[in-house]
């Protein structure tokens, strides 16, 4: 054993490990995309624990990696450097036990909205995984999921035939079918109009307190980052960093009243300028203001 | 300037809309105008009869093929031709075709192999059809697969291919493993791309059906094309390719019907 590998070893050693006790832990965790002269640094030695029956929000301009961090959660993507353990389990690939919902485009066609969201539950019986008590079981929630997503009367139609937020309503309800301890969504209500998303952002926080899932949520919107989070995560880009992590001062039940109240607006305020200043929209702000200044003069 | 009151976009308005009545209207002018110009040049004496026989002529010809010279069994054996030649090629194109849009080392095994051979003109591969499978029934049904296999693997496989990633990522992350996904997410959601394929390759195998009886056929459609070839009955070549069209079109439509019957889904809104 020569030197350098004694130093790596030490240094192995050294690093703190992932934090099993925790429901999502990241220690180091890089992703490179490419190979070469063409590689781009997606997420920078990212270390990040997320606790039980937390709601943790991602914000940051594009090309932050927080889409590709979510990715990776979900084990949809592969990191390349690091560690990351989800459920007490180091993440190899995609499972059931790390729901995740799209900003569109992933539901069935084919399948009624109650096919749709008994898709997880036809895996297992196809299975033969099931005896006939769960099969009750899923079917009395689907039922449920049905009424609490408000889709009882849309159970038999096709998604094509529903507006793109009962769409969502849809992939939430069929997300949460198999019960999952974390639940991923990546920018869920980023093609929805503003009016809707109000309304999607009271059911999921409704969601969250009743079924007491980890939520990791990815978002371009400052104030639906703070208005669902009880820990916004900002990340920054070039590379893919965590910049700085807020707590929420607000209690735990929000209302959308609380978007008014002053420590919501200050936090916002620092969180936007916060980002201004990573992704280098700063210097154009400044460069126009003097230019401004040119005009009037 | 004179207001309208119910202002309408017109007619010539880019993707403009259009009544029902009017769609029949300009699909018949279509069909019409040029059977008109055919009759009109034909009769006007300004062509030998021979070389461009009228509308008139080419009904008389049929009538006679359908009496006299068994139109009935050359339509009938030709169908089967097409239709086994095609129906081979989509038992194997369609499982194959899975397997390259799924998988991306069966994509890069096959792919560029497949994309090889058909550039390759069927119609050379007559003599080693003769050959390798013969003369008889299967030599024909051989020239039809050979001419529409290769396009057709290729178009499941970017059927395939082209299912939203979205829908593979949400089936995984609910869990779903290999056999789960080729089988209840890739090709269902491909499904009403795959019949639309089907429809067009079947149009294409079509075509290939003069080529495929110039192997000692003695019956079918194309068949007789050549042979009235040989005879200069130009009218029976414009019967035969009439009836070839026909055949097209009514195909044609029934995919278009079986894909609605099939995917009420797509066309159902609400």
């Amino acid at each position: 054993m020569d030197v350098s590998e004694i130093v790596t070893a030490s240094a192995e050693r050294l690093r703190p490990r992932a934090d099993a006790a925790a429901k999502i832990s990241m220690r180091g965790l890089s992703k490179t995309f490419g190979e070469g002269a063409g590689a781009t640094v997606a997420l920078d030695k990212v270390d990040l624990d997320i606790g039980e029956h937390s709601f943790v929000t991602l914000v940051g301009a594009s090309g932050c990696g927080k889409s590709t961090l979510l990715r990776i959660i979900a084990g949809l993507e592969f990191h390349t450097g690091g560690e990351i353990v989800a459920n007490g389990r180091p993440v190899t690939g995609p499972g059931a036990d790390r729901a995740m919902v799209f900003q569109q485009y992933s539901l069935f066609p084919w399948m009624s909205v109650a096919q749709n969201i008994r898709f997880s539950r036809r895996l297992k019986a196809n299975r033969g995984e099931f005896t006939s008590a769960e099969v009750e079981a899923a079917s009395g929630r689907a039922d449920t999921l049905l009424n609490l997503m408000g889709l009882q009367a849309a159970e038999k139609s096709f998604p094509n035939q529903l507006s793109g937020g009962m769409q969502q309503r849809v992939a939430i309800a069929r997300a949460l079918m198999p019960r999952p301890p974390i639940l991923l969504m990546d920018e869920p209500f980023g093609a929805l109009d503003a009016q809707t998303r109000e309304v999607m952002h009271d059911l999921i926080q409704y969601v969250y307190h009743l079924e007491k899932t980890t939520i990791v949520f990815v978002t371009h919107d400052v104030e639906e980052a703070i208005y669902l989070g009880q820990r916004v995560v900002v990340m920054a880009p070039r590379p893919g960093r965590i910049d700085s992590i807020y707590e929420v001062p607000l209690p735990p039940q929000r209302d959308q009243d609380m978007k008014l109240a002053p420590e919501f607006i200050r936090l916002k305020r620092e969180i936007v300028e916060r980002i201004r200043e990573t992704s280098g929209m700063k210097t154009d702000l400044e460069l126009l203001e003097k230019l401004c200044g040119q005009l009037k003069a | 300037m004179a207001s309208r009151s119910n202002a309408r976009p017109g007619l010539w308005s880019v993707r403009g809309p259009m009544s029902q009545r009017n769609y029949w209207l300009f699909a018949a002018i279509g069909l019409l105008v040029p059977l008109l110009a055919w009759w009109a040049l034909a009769s006007s004496g300004l062509m030998n009869k021979v070389f461009m026989p009228g509308p008139a002529d080419v009904w008389a010809r049929t009538l006679k093929w359908l009496n006299d010279d068994n139109l009935a069994g050359d339509t009938l054996i030709s169908v089967y031709r097409v239709t086994a030649g095609w129906a081979l090629s989509a038992v194997i194109a369609l499982p194959l075709g899975l397997l390259i849009g799924s998988f991306r080392p069966v994509q890069a095994l096959l792919e560029p192999l497949t994309d090889f051979i058909r550039y390759m003109p069927a119609v050379a591969f007559i003599p080693l059809v003769m050959l390798w499978v013969g003369i008889d029934e299967s030599s024909k049904i051989s020239i039809i697969f050979i001419g529409t296999f290769f396009q057709m693997v290729l178009m499941v496989a970017e059927d395939v291919r082209r299912v939203p990633a979205a829908q593979v990522e949400a089936a995984q992350t609910m869990g779903a493993r290999r056999g789960e996904m080729l089988e209840l997410v890739l090709l269902q959601s491909a499904k009403p791309a795959l019949l639309d394929t089907m429809r067009i390759t079947m149009g294409w195998a079509w075509t290939y059906l003069v080529v495929a009886e110039i192997v000692a056929a003695n019956s079918g459609l194309g068949y007789a094309i050549l042979r009235a070839q040989r005879y200069l009955q130009t009218d029976k070549i414009f019967a035969g390719i009439i009836i070839i069209g026909l055949i097209g079109l009514i195909t044609d439509q029934l995919f278009r019907l079986a894909h609605r019957r099939a995917f009420p889904w797509m066309y159902r809104k609400s």
